[in-house]
């Protein structure tokens, strides 16, 4: 299976996903975003960063960026697509993923290793987990505050969109505590915290975060 | 030329941390009984040519699609004088 990572002008944590790709015993492929093309591969991780400065809105113009076409298409064809931090970010702009991330209600930046429940097991990203299995992995961003109306936020909980819910408390602001959601197929998954900086022992607060990467591969090879 | 000004605010229902930052700073250097500040992102655009009715729609569109994100945003566009 070919996982591929983009990398945008400002992406920090593209080698790291790629590296988490590898460990969960795929191949990741380097995907540029001036580059029209997926290049065949079987998903996408969008990673974590600061695309373009984060000017105008974070994501907002990475979303134009000419990956992001072909990118598009294909998520509503079904590839499966991964979006962390900024990536979740640029999902919630493309529209493929509803509401938006503002500024954390504290104002500061968050770096903490931060509890996550496991709400749906039904997307292809987290399919590996148990349901309401309690997870840590990193979080660390300034803009992780999820909003979205009243009817949209209803709605996510009626369909079980709610992948990922922080636990032991709100650390961002998130309305009803939500750290990730996904598409109504479950094949588009957009999060804050970083599974892919939970793949190892040695670097990691645990190793909780490469299920993500290893539903993938089942859902794709079905190994 | 002409100058168009795009107005984007984060909506009402929207918290905005920044602007209750600021809030929080006035009374301290005295500036007292202001209720509450919303911060938002002020864009001008020179546009070539006259304005017409399909410019301004255009610019709309653009204010839409990248300047504003209408989930969390509005704007509003307005023609400046002449520059």
């Amino acid at each position: 299976m070919r996982v591929g990572v983009v990398t945008f002008p400002g992406s920090l944590d593209d080698a790291d996903a790629r590296r988490a790709v590898r460990l969960a015993g795929a191949e990741p492929v380097a995907l540029w975003h001036a580059d029209a093309d997926l290049h065949g591969v079987d998903a996408v991780v969008l990673p974590g960063g600061f695309s373009y400065g984060d000017y105008l809105r974070c994501g907002a113009i990475a979303r134009f960026a000419p990956v992001m076409e072909p990118l598009v298409e294909a998520a509503h064809g079904g590839l499966p697509v991964l979006g962390i931090c900024n990536g979740f970010q640029v999902l919630c702009e493309s529209h493929l993923l509803p509401g938006a991330l503002i500024r954390n209600d504290h104002r500061k930046f968050n770096c903490v290793d931060q509890a996550l429940v496991v709400e749906s097991t039904a997307t292809v990203w987290t399919s590996g987990y148990a349901t309401g299995q309690r997870i840590v992995v990193p979080l660390k961003n300034g803009e992780g505050g999820y909003v979205a109306d009243e009817k949209t936020l209803d709605g996510l909980e009626a369909e079980g969109r709610v992948v990922v819910r922080y636990a032991g408390g709100n650390p961002n602001g998130s309305y009803r505590d939500i750290a990730g959601i996904s598409n109504e197929r479950g094949n588009v998954v957009g999060l804050m915290p970083h599974p892919e900086h939970a793949v190892e022992d040695l670097t990691g607060p645990s190793t909780d975060g490469l299920t993500f990467f290893t539903s993938a591969l089942k859902a794709v090879v079905g190994v | 030329m002409a100058r168009v000004v795009v107005d984007v605010m984060l909506k009402p229902e929207i918290l905005d941390p920044q602007g209750k930052a600021v809030a929080q700073a006035l009374p301290r250097l005295g500036y007292d009984g202001i209720a509450a500040v919303r911060q938002g992102k002020r864009f001008e655009l020179d546009v070539v040519g006259e304005i017409t009715e399909e410019r301004l729609a255009q610019i709309r569109g653009a204010a839409e699609t990248l300047l504003s994100n209408p989930v969390i945003e509005d704007f509003t566009v307005r023609v400046e004088d002449a520059i």
